[in-house]
């Protein structure tokens, strides 16, 4: 089969180059050429199978075999525009065929609908950029369940009293609880919330060429053997590869959007494997490389009509960086939960979602969910309670009874958007390639830090009434590193305050669009993957749209 | 490469050739062909060390078995730990090994200030060896977590506390040489297979399904 995949000549003008391949730009090589397109996906990293993953903790969640890797393409930290950075790892996303969306840990709930117009509902938040979204939950609610459909979620319908509006059930049931969940649930119960089976991107039930997970237990961080988790890889890029109009181009770092003398952009140009350098021509331009590499490349793309970086005529490209605020808190039972069996996460709760700014005294909202993300390794590492000795009798002892009775809340909320929380280039160190590093600046709003604390209190609450024999949160630090790379490139209809409009077309340049976290105007309550794929299934539409009434020619 | 066939090796051939509901009833199967092959390989001649003198070799072994000590269950002895360190330090930790060569020194001369008379690490009490190791305790406060930033320069301890937490819990299918025989897993209550079916563990054996039978599940 890989020997009838076409491969397109750089000097062919395919109709689309997609910067990307991970949850956005697999779903957009998939629908695009499916349409009838020519398509060419650019990937900075590597095409693995599933026989080159692995359960080895060292080569994923420390040398990062599937990420970005921190010596090659060092980052810089600063948390004010006022300091010097330093370099420090400051994201990490999937660097691979299949992108973040390979390793992820799944949940796939939907946005609610007050999510695109908090702004309006609640009124300004002072020095924030908290604003309503240009589309409506009712526009996207179609895509959401194409995603659902299409890449694979599993989930129960009408579980969830704070649910959206659905068009249709889930594909498949839920995958199994865990003993994490079964305690949750009974908890959350007891104290009036409302627990779900958490909707995630894992298959329950076996597809075509997938099977239904095995509950291997190394999940969060690692790429899935058997295809259950549903990754653009597993999932919609094989249907863009059998379409026979799309080429997946692995290995290709790219590091700048040609501008043509029209001013629409003419193409591609990257890095192969050997660093050599090629221009790959294409009708229109698709960036997809996450709200990190995003900004990054337009910022790279400057030219002499946009000197601050391409499209950047409101001067918001790589502005208003939400990272999803998260919190951690641990309980310990008497009996077994095993919880290192399965998935990450099995119960969630939505009570919290939106909560009143007058009551709680900040903004914000979030959800909790039931899970247990440790590996064996990271366990002893950074599973034991505080105070537990670190090595000896006394540490294996603990080590020895606590692994399988331990599971996690995860509290996961809101980030307000500030216009100084941002990527942009380094001014002085470059990456292996000699391209300017990605600085980030980020400083946490302070409601953002007040919703941990009132989650993990919350989550706390939960394991006391469970009954958990010791409990602890981690402690709310300002955030210096980020996986949920959101809102760099936002969506709005003003050209002013945004960057991209509401067909994901670049308000400055017809022929160029963004779709990937960097396109969210609010963070969501974490787990954003979800609706990110949505947006590329609706941008999907919208561009084919264009396309066919002549639309993207100068 | 790898030694013997992994798991995922082993079921991932089997993928391509037939469906992936083959795989999920047959993984426990397959499993046990693996392990038997893999058995094979390690009943052959003990590892030698690439890295490491035999002496020095010793002393690894003598802290990292303070770290994780033998008790009623195997310890990091057991699990080979100083052939996993001695793998790390040729390969994936090549950086680290300024920080073993400077710190075994150092160790022997504390050793020494604080125990004149007995020779190395290796030949003191149990007793005597844990003060020694606390002394050079740094009792780091940040927590390594997942793909995050390196926490800062580490020390000698700390660096050989990281590995033999490593070398003690790794995969034993991963080609790193640590977790010998699965007992590492075996000592944390980790069953070592890569696939499960539910019920898990105690809390789920007698859930009663989705939904919930009788509370009010109105909205709030």
């Amino acid at each position: 089969m890989i020997s009838d995949l076409p491969k397109y000549k750089t000097s062919d003008e395919v109709d689309f180059v997609i910067v990307g391949s991970g949850a956005a730009g697999g779903v957009l090589a998939k629908e695009l050429s499916t349409n009838g397109f020519r398509v060419v996906v650019l990937e900075q990293g590597p095409y693995f199978t599933e026989s080159d993953f692995t359960h080895d903790e060292i080569k994923i969640l420390q040398e990062g075999l599937l990420t970005n890797h921190p010596e090659l393409q060092p980052n810089t930290f600063r948390k004010t525009v006022d300091e010097q950075a330093k370099q420090q790892r400051a994201v990490a996303y999937g660097r691979c065929v299949g992108g973040t969306s390979l390793h992820f840990a799944a949940n796939y709930w939907r946005f609610h609908e007050n999510e695109f117009k908090e702004r309006s509902k609640l009124g300004a938040v002072p020095g924030t950029g908290l604003a309503d979204w240009p589309i409506s939950y009712g526009e996207l609610e179609p895509y959401y369940a194409k995603v659902e459909w299409e890449v694979g979620v599993s989930g129960l319908a009408g579980a969830s009293p704070f649910d959206p509006p659905r068009s249709k059930p889930y594909p498949m049931p839920p995958l199994p609880v865990k003993c994490s969940g079964v305690i949750f649930e009974g908890a959350a119960r007891k104290l009036g919330w409302h627990p779900f089976p958490s909707p995630l991107a894992i298959l329950s039930q076996p597809r075509p060429g997938r099977s239904a997970c095995v509950n291997c237990g190394f999940c969060w961080g690692f790429g899935c053997e058997v295809k259950a988790k549903s990754s653009t890889l597993a999932s919609v890029i094989p249907l863009a590869e059998r379409t026979g109009r799309c080429e997946i181009r692995p290995n290709c770092y790219v590091y700048g959007i040609e501008l043509g003398a029209k001013g629409h952009v003419t193409g591609a140009v990257y890095f192969d494997l050997q660093r050599d350098s090629h221009l790959q021509k294409a009708k229109a331009v698709i960036v997809c490389a996450n709200g990190a590499e995003t900004p990054r490349l337009l910022l790279m793309s400057a030219n002499e009509q946009f000197p601050n970086g391409l499209a950047n005529s409101s001067g918001l490209v790589g502005k208003y960086l939400m990272l999803s605020s998260a919190g951690r808190t641990v309980g310990l039972f008497e009996h077994p939960l095993n919880d290192y069996k399965g998935f990450t996460a099995s119960r969630v709760l939505h009570d919290f979602y939106e909560l009143d700014p007058q009551r709680v005294g900040f903004y914000g909202g979030g959800a909790l969910d039931a899970r247990f993300s440790y590996t064996p390794y990271f366990f002893a590492l950074s599973g034991l309670p505080p105070g537990t000795p670190s090595w000896g009798t006394g540490f294996k002892d603990a080590l020895s009874h606590n692994f399988s009775r331990t599971m996690e809340i995860h509290s996961s909320g809101t980030s307000l958007p500030l216009e100084m929380n941002s990527f942009s280039l380094d001014p002085d160190l470059k990456d292996a390639w000699g391209l300017p590093a990605l600085r980030m600046t980020y400083r946490d709003h302070p409601d953002d830090l007040k919703l941990v604390n009132w989650l993990n209190d919350r989550a706390l609450e939960l394991l006391e009434v469970a009954g958990a024999l010791n409990k602890w949160s981690l402690p709310v630090m300002e955030q210096q590193f980020g996986l949920s790379l959101l809102g760099t490139c936002r969506m709005g209809n003003d050209p002013k305050s945004s960057v991209i409009n509401s067909d994901h077309r670049a308000h400055d340049v017809k022929n160029l669009f963004l779709c990937d976290g960097s396109s969210l105007v609010t963070s969501g309550r974490g787990q954003p993957t979800m609706t990110i794929q949505a947006l590329a299934y609706r941008a999907a539409d919208r561009i084919t749209a264009l396309a066919k009434r002549g639309d993207l020619s100068a | 490469m790898r030694d013997a066939l992994s798991r995922r090796q082993f079921l991932l051939s089997s993928v391509g050739a037939v469906s992936a509901t083959w795989v999920a009833t047959h993984w426990p199967d397959a499993l046990a062909a693996v392990d038997y092959a893999r058995h094979a390989v390690r009943s052959g001649a003990p590892p030698k060390f690439e890295f490491f003198t035999p002496e020095q070799a010793g002393e690894i072994d003598a802290i990292a078995a303070r770290i994780i000590p033998t008790t009623g269950t195997p310890g990091a002895r057991e699990a080979g730990v100083v052939y996993f360190i001695d793998r790390a330090l040729k390969t994936f930790a090549s950086d680290d090994r300024r920080i073993y060569l400077e710190g075994l020194p150092k160790l022997q001369e504390r050793v020494r200030e604080l125990f004149p008379g007995v020779g190395k690490f290796s030949a003191a009490t149990a007793e005597q060896q844990d003060h020694v190791l606390a002394s050079l305790d740094g009792h780091t406060s940040a927590l390594p977590l997942p793909f995050r930033p390196k926490p800062g320069a580490r020390n000698f301890f700390e660096t050989v506390r990281q590995h033999t937490l490593a070398g003690f819990l790794i995969d034993p299918d991963s080609d790193r040489g640590g977790n010998r025989d699965g007992v590492g897993w075996k000592v944390i209550g980790r069953e070592p297979e890569h696939t499960f079916q539910p019920p898990f563990g105690y809390y789920d054996k007698d859930y009663r399904g989705w939904p919930p039978a009788s509370e009010d599940i109105e909205k709030k």
